[in-house]
């Protein structure tokens, strides 16, 4: 028997099902209760106060954070409760640092809005705080900590989601602040630049870091080809901000609004997802007939790739050695360029239209530059796209549309639906499906590895070999999937992964959106744009097949060219900027330092052990005084710890006994010397 | 030696008892935090010195083997101002403010002679007569000491003595005699309510916490007494830690817990040293740990120290700390008794409450109910302190007026030298930082959980600070807000915030530099950080404004209207002055000024500059010829 | 063995004690502190490895409560006491006179030669003393300004002396 839950909101019965709390139920009476700091994502934590509402017998209660019961009745809205709103939104405003002509969120800040809508004329108390420096330190990333409501949704945002804390609340009281850890600067920790703290930010407390002047400044630059690549996703978010549905695809507008804004060249990074598709299916074929390296993980995702490196320095073979398609495009483009079109490579502009934070500081790794020259310049979030073409004055909604120039703007459905979680997966299969049994099909879906939840498994047959895959989304996600690979609890042959549920499409350079309904509709744009398409598989892509028969020339030597262009290989680091601490100091500068890596995964291999048998060493030795040691916290050569620097000389896997011999060789060297 | 085979705590009792059969004679000197900051260890070493010198055995551990003079170390005597504290068994004699040097004394007279040394003997504030021990000083006869009976007599450390009296009887009942809802139901009658703040009935909240589904459950005693001028529960913990340990016992049967945690405030050491000491001991003789009393239960406890964080006295932010995160609450519901530590039903309980268990158990619920009111049965402790003669904590059943705490207890008003000034009672602030100010008008009133609710205050964990004609209430308030201020979590906008605003129109009205409508914002603004604040740190927080708006706005007319404070304490409203026709430029005044603001060339007239005066008033009194002046 | 060395060690002995448990982290760092008399930032971000939480998380844990020191203090702790009682018996005149006596303000506590701490702290429970002052382990009761700057007078001929 079930029995219905009726609670009464303003007069009006509302039927409960399954809403976990009073917010719920009273959204569902059409009734928008304001908050800062309520996520359906993230966990429940009731410190706006906004969403106070009169339950009868009860007075005023959070919504937010209390269950519904039968038979309950709310009030919510009265002078009692229009009074407290008011109040809460004044107390915020009257903190230094609530500009909003001049803020990133200027129009979609969520305490803006609501100082409309409950009506502030005044903020009638003292101005209090102090001006206090925006850290820019990284691509991706703004934070202002001066619009911090402290709402703490980024804090959440980074640990339950996303498992990685790289901000959290520090201080108290008045003093209470959202921090990376010892006020440093975000470069300088294990922040992986996902962006999604800036998604559900509700003031411009931490943005996307904007790189509108310097396109402008290229557009208007006669010397500069400047040519876009437009990121899959983007083309079903970007009519958001003009008012469309989410899922809409305005790709037409798009193309014609960046040739009116003066870009050269407009074209689709999906070619260069179709080339992803083609390298990393080999690269799957070849490790399963090798059997090595398994599983393939993609490496499309940036974010997740910062993630893979400070986190699991023992993965580093298993990650796809194929650079993201944003970078292969870029890294073709600086390539064939030059000569096809007699220009420089250093008048070669490419610019990224891309849903990401983590892509602007992808494009700077060093891997991704050549001589100097970065394979992609600048990177525009789909928010930024929207903002220069307001600043350009061009009426998006009424945009005839146009097409994506050739050669590099034609693509297939594969390479678009890499926008969406479970996209690169099912893409790679139905390459690698054909490739391993030399039989053409015309079905092309496989719809095993699409849907909503940010951990999917499926096993597909191929040719008479069971292929086992994983599509996961959200780090903390990953993070458990990782686990049980490791622990062998779960086996695969390749693992898509996304920092951002519900991958690109859910990125934080998109539209802000709140509802996980809008990454649904995105979702949908996507699978219904590629149906559109004639052509759904990468390795039908006729303008792919003719690259690797001339650019790169075919044969061997022209698979080294593409392997040159297309590859990278990824390297362990450091989640945090940190310098040593002395724990054997001499006052005089020693014959021999000696410094013992203290990072996880140093830590884990035996530092301690080594440290402890070094310091004995020196005791029994009676050598204190010629030696000095410090603990450091990585070497970034996490796989082979511990790892021990003893006068420059680096011993990985070092052992007690090797630390030992290597102090007494060195010891006498240099006594020799002397 | 006490071991497990030996758990019966009749032989634990009659161990000790033939121990104690061979003191001859019994020093208990008080080692509560006031005593020891006033020097009562130095008189305990003296004691053992000087007693051995007179060719006496001397112990401070009890021995069978000979006869001897046992010099102990008890807990909180209560009676801190007249501290350090001796008392002498057999004589019964209590001594006060004894310092090293009086102590060859009294073991010649006192512990040789039997005879008292009369001029460390208390005398009566008003009639100047001796008093010879607690029977005869008021501050102790108009007391009922129930939970701190024990409290100052026994050794703390010694966990026979607290068996010997009779301890650990309740706990071993519950554990060997008695089902959970016995233990509940038990408590439901007797009425006890907590005595942390809100004062929700103990025996109700068990029995929500025992109706939970079985499985891992937790008891937590809640010893983070942070409200400046309360330390009613340190003294409890520091002076018999056994009997909160016996109430945690008794709770977690009741709920069916086998763990526990006793969180004491970091600022305790001694309470958290004598807990830890206090666990220990309890689980070496099978009382805690595993399968306590051969009963097949287990209770394990361990003590947690705070890391000083006001607000982790709030459940929700105690149990995150516990779990090794930021002290900030968390939204209720889920209550702890449904979702708390590791999101276990837990019990968190405060030290006085726990240690009311054990002894409602011996009595039983209806003796119990014979001592305080009707909805507030039982007693309180209180922590008196501020301007009145005898400070101190004392225990009174509820329903005990105010005016027999301060006239009869604590010896009456003074100034702030310390002299008595009947008339110049002004206020008691009751409950810190979420309470409220008694006047005049309570002076008769019962004092219990329902009456000072319904005037604005609340018992809180029972700080009562008495304040004179001299103290400003707009800066009372100001301090109070100054201290929320400082110990918000900061998680709430409203909390965070509106303390931080209310603490700025507080500060401007104290410098007059506040209007009508600061007074007029300020009471939306308490208003709203009352009813819409997370947890009850918040909500209490405006209490203080509340208090003293309703009882003192004559006061805050006073700085906004008049730019004036009635009592000088306001320095950006009062001047010193030095009034040039009577000063003689002897240039005392200058050099005892603290902050070098009065200068002046000998034998003229001086002048007090006053941006850099503090206000401090000690010019004033050096002054011989009154010509210095607020 | 010097201290640096000796310090680690015992770092690395309160982990094992107390087996590398986040949830401990807040007796970690109590015992951690009583070590260096403050929180070293490498000593974090080490205990945050060990322990395999967030470095955040020990910054957000370690200013959040005021008995953990990020910075060293100076050889002689000044604490004055303003719980209620000692408010009432006019302790800030105490707090405003050392501040002057040592050129201390309320963002700056310790002095340039390390020499002194002042602390401002809620309620030592020797409310029967107030207003009292506790310089390192000494309690001071019914203090005035005069009698407090004096005490410090005292310790600054004594240092130099040394």
């Amino acid at each position: 028997m079930t029995t219905s839950m009726i609670i009464n909101v303003d007069g009006k019965d509302i039927e409960v099902n399954g809403e976990k709390n009073l917010l719920e139920v009273i959204r569902k009476a059409k009734i928008d209760l304001p908050t800062f700091c309520y996520h359906s994502e993230l966990s429940v934590y009731g410190a706006c106060r906004l969403c106070m509402v009169n339950v009868d017998g009860r007075g005023l209660q959070p919504a937010c954070s209390t269950p519904p019961e039968n038979g309950m009745r709310v009030v919510t809205n009265n002078s009692e409760i229009r009074e407290l709103r008011q109040i809460i939104v004044e107390l915020l405003l009257a903190n230094e640092g609530h500009e909003c002509a001049t803020c990133g969120k200027n129009g979609s800040c969520q305490l803006q809005l609501l100082a409309k809508k409950v009506g502030i004329k005044k903020v009638r108390f003292k101005r209090t705080g102090h001006k206090q420096e925006t850290d820019d330190s990284t691509y991706s990333l703004l934070r202002n900590p001066d619009k911090c409501v402290l709402c703490g949704d980024c804090v959440r945002m980074c640990s339950e989601v996303q498992g990685i804390g790289a901000i959290d609340f520090a201080f108290r009281g008045a003093k209470a602040a959202v921090l990376p850890s010892f006020g440093k600067d975000l470069a300088s920790v294990e922040c992986v630049y996902c962006g999604q703290c800036a998604r559900v930010c509700p003031t411009g407390a931490i943005t996307p870091k904007p790189e509108i002047e310097e396109v402008w400044k290229a557009l208007e630059n006669k010397e500069k080809i400047v040519i876009a690549q437009l990121a899959p996703a983007v083309r079903v978010a970007l009519g958001e901000e003009f008012g469309l549905e989410p899922g809409t695809s305005t790709m037409g507008q798009i193309v014609s609004a960046l040739r009116l804004m003066g870009f050269d060249m407009v074209y689709d990074t999906s070619f260069a997802a179709d080339l992803t598709v083609i390298e990393e299916g080999n690269e799957l074929i070849n490790r399963l007939k090798e059997g090595k390296n398994l599983p393939l993980m993609t490496s499309c995702c940036p974010a997740w790739v910062k993630y893979a490196e400070q986190y699991h320095p023992d993965l580093m073979d298993n990650l796809s050695t194929c650079k993201s398609p944003q970078q292969m495009f870029g890294s073709l483009i600086k390539e064939i360029l030059p000569e096809k079109n007699k220009v420089e490579k250093k008048n070669i502009v490419v610019v990224s239209i891309m849903p990401c934070t983590a892509k602007k500081y992808e494009a700077r790794r060093k891997e991704f530059a050549k001589d100097g020259i970065p394979e992609v310049d600048y990177i525009l979030t789909t928010q930024e796209l929207a903002t220069m073409i307001g600043e350009a004055g061009i009426q998006f909604k009424n945009l005839e549309p146009s097409s994506f120039d050739m050669p590099f703007g034609f693509k297939t459905g594969a390479g678009v639906i890499f926008g969406n979680s479970g996209g690169v997966a099912e893409a790679v299969l139905r390459y690698a499906s054909e490739k391993l049994t030399g039989v053409r099909t015309e079905s092309y879906e496989f719809k095993q590895v699409r849907g909503e939840s940010g951990i999917r498994e499926a096993q597909i047959e191929v040719g008479g070999t069971l292929l086992k895959l994983a599509v996961v989304s959200g780090l903390k996600n990953v993070k458990n999937l990782i686990e049980k690979v490791k622990k062998g609890i779960a086996k695969y042959d390749i693992i898509e992964i996304m920092a951002c549920p519900g991958g690109c499409i859910g990125g934080a350079g998109q539209p802000v959106y709140k509802e996980g309904s809008v990454r649904a509709k995105r979702t949908k744009g996507l699978y219904d744009n590629e149906k559109m398409l004639q052509l759904h598989k990468s390795q039908e892509n006729p303008y792919i097949a003719e690259l690797y028969q001339t650019v790169f020339g075919g044969g061997e030597k022209g698979l080294h060219l593409a392997h040159e262009l297309l590859h990278t290989h990824y390297r362990s680091h450091k989640r945090i900027e940190k310098e040593s601490f002395d724990i054997h100091a001499n006052k005089k500068k020693t014959e021999l330092d000696i410094t013992v890596c203290f990072g996880t995964s140093c830590f884990l291999r035996g530092a301690q052990t080594v440290m402890k048998n070094i310091l004995e060493h020196l005791d029994k030795q009676n050598i204190q005084d010629r030696v000095s040691v410090k603990a450091s916290f990585c070497f970034e050569k996490c796989n082979r710890g511990p790892v021990v620097n003893i006068g420059g000389e680096i011993i990985e896997k070092c052992t007690p006994e090797k630390a030992i011999s290597e102090i007494d060789r060195k010891l006498q060297i240099s006594v020799a010397q002397s | 030696m006490i071991s497990a085979e030996t758990l019966e705590l009749s032989k634990i009792a009659e161990e000790y008892g033939k121990k104690i059969a061979q003191v001859t004679k019994r020093v208990i000197i008080c080692a509560g935090t006031g005593c020891v900051a006033n020097g009562s260890l130095k008189v305990h070493e003296e004691f053992v010195k000087k007693i051995a010198e007179k060719g006496l055995d001397v112990v401070v551990e009890l021995k069978e083997e000979k006869k001897s003079v046992y010099v102990s170390k008890s807990g909180c005597q209560g009676f801190c101002q007249m501290g350090p504290l001796v008392t002498m068994l057999p004589e019964n004699i209590l001594y006060t403010k004894v310092k090293p040097e009086d102590v060859a004394e009294i073991v010649e007279k006192t512990i040789i002679l039997g005879e008292a040394v009369d001029r460390l003997l208390y005398k009566d504030a008003l009639t100047g007569q001796s008093c010879k021990n607690t029977e005869e000083i008021n501050f102790y006869k108009k007391q009922h000491r129930f939970v701190l009976k024990q409290c100052g007599v026994i050794d703390p450390e010694d966990i026979a003595e607290y068996i010997a009296q009779g301890g650990y009887k309740s706990a071993r009942k519950a554990a060997l005699e008695m089902a959970d809802k016995e233990i509940c139901d038990e408590i439901i009658k007797s009425g006890l309510r907590g005595r942390g703040g809100g004062g929700f009935p103990t025996g109700k909240k068990w029995e929500m916490a025992r109706l939970q589904p079985k499985g891992k459950k937790y008891i937590i005693c809640n010893g983070d007494e942070g409200d400046p001028g309360a330390f009613m529960n340190r003294s409890v913990m520091e002076g018999n830690p056994h009997s909160v340990i016996e109430g945690m016992i008794i709770a977690a049967l009741a709920i069916g817990a086998d763990e526990g945690y006793v969180y004491v405030r970091t600022e305790y050491p001694l309470a958290v040293k004598r807990m830890r000491k206090a666990v220990s001991e309890a689980e070496k003789i099978g009382i805690l740990g595993k399968n306590i009393f051969y009963s097949g239960k287990s209770v394990k406890l361990s003590v947690m120290e705070g890391a000083g964080a006001f607000v982790c006295g709030e459940e929700t932010a105690l149990m995150a700390s516990v779990e090794g995160k930021r002290g900030m609450p968390g939204p209720k519901p889920p209550f702890p008794v449904q979702s708390g530590l590791w999101e276990k039903p837990t019990v968190i309980n405060n030290v006085e409450t726990l240690a009311n268990v054990p002894l409602i158990m011996a009595i039983g619920a209806e003796e119990f109910r014979k001592m305080g009111t009707a909805a507030s049965p039982g007693t309180k402790t209180f922590a008196v302190t501020g301007l009145m003669a005898n400070t101190g904590l004392i225990e009174v059943p509820f329903g005990t007026t105010l005016r027999t705490i301060i006239n009869d207890i604590a010896g009456g008003v003074t100034r702030e030298d310390g002299t008595l000034w009947p008339e110049g009672f002004k206020t008691v602030q009751i409950g810190g930082p979420s309470g409220g100010c008694l006047t005049k008008e309570h002076l008769d009133m019962p004092l219990d959980f329902d009456s000072l609710k319904k005037v604005g205050a609340m018992v809180g964990s029972g700080g009562l600070v008495v304040m004179n004609q001299n103290t400003c209430m707009v800066r009372i308030a100001k301090f109070f807000m100054q201290f929320i201020q400082n110990e918000s979590c900061g998680k709430c906008v409203l909390c965070r915030e509106g303390t931080k605003q209310m603490l700025a129109m507080l500060t401007d009205i104290t410098e007059g530099k506040a209007t009508e409508e600061t007074i007029d914002l300020l009471k939306k603004l308490a208003n709203a950080v009352q009813k819409g604040s997370l947890c009850g740190l918040g909500k209490t927080a405006p209490n203080p404004v509340h208090s003293t708006l309703r009882y003192f706005q004559d006061e805050y007319d006073a700085h906004i209207k008049a730019k004036k404070c009635p009592t000088g304490e306001c320095k950006h409203l009062t001047s010193i002055t030095i009034i040039p026709e009577l000063c003689k430029g002897c240039t005392v005044c200058a050099k005892k000024c603290p902050v070098g603001a009065i200068s002046g060339e000998r034998q003229k007239a001086h002048t007090i500059a006053q941006d850099k005066c503090i206000k401090c008033g000690v010019c004033i009194d050096a002054c011989k010829f009154k010509a210095i002046r607020r | 063995m010097n201290t640096a060395q000796r310090n680690f060690e015992k770092v690395c002995e309160i982990l094992e004690k107390n087996e590398n448990n986040p949830a401990r982290l807040i007796p970690i760092l109590q015992e951690v502190q009583e070590e260096y008399r403050y929180l070293p930032e490498e000593i974090m971000t080490f205990l945050a490895t060990s322990l395999d939480i967030p470095p955040a998380k020990v910054y957000g844990v370690a200013t959040f409560f005021s008995h953990f020191a990020l910075k060293p203090k100076g050889k002689y702790i000044i604490k004055i006491c303003d719980g209620t009682a000692c408010h009432v018996k006019k302790s800030t005149s105490i707090l405003d006179a050392v501040r002057h006596k040592l050129g201390l303000t309320e963002d700056k506590n310790t002095t340039p030669d390390m020499l002194f701490t002042l602390e401002l702290v809620s309620c030592l429970g020797a409310c029967g003393l107030a207003p009292a002052v506790v310089i390192n382990e000494d309690v001071h009761g019914l203090m005035t300004p005069a009698k407090t700057v004096a005490l410090i007078d005292e310790i600054l001929k004594k240092e130099a002396s040394l």
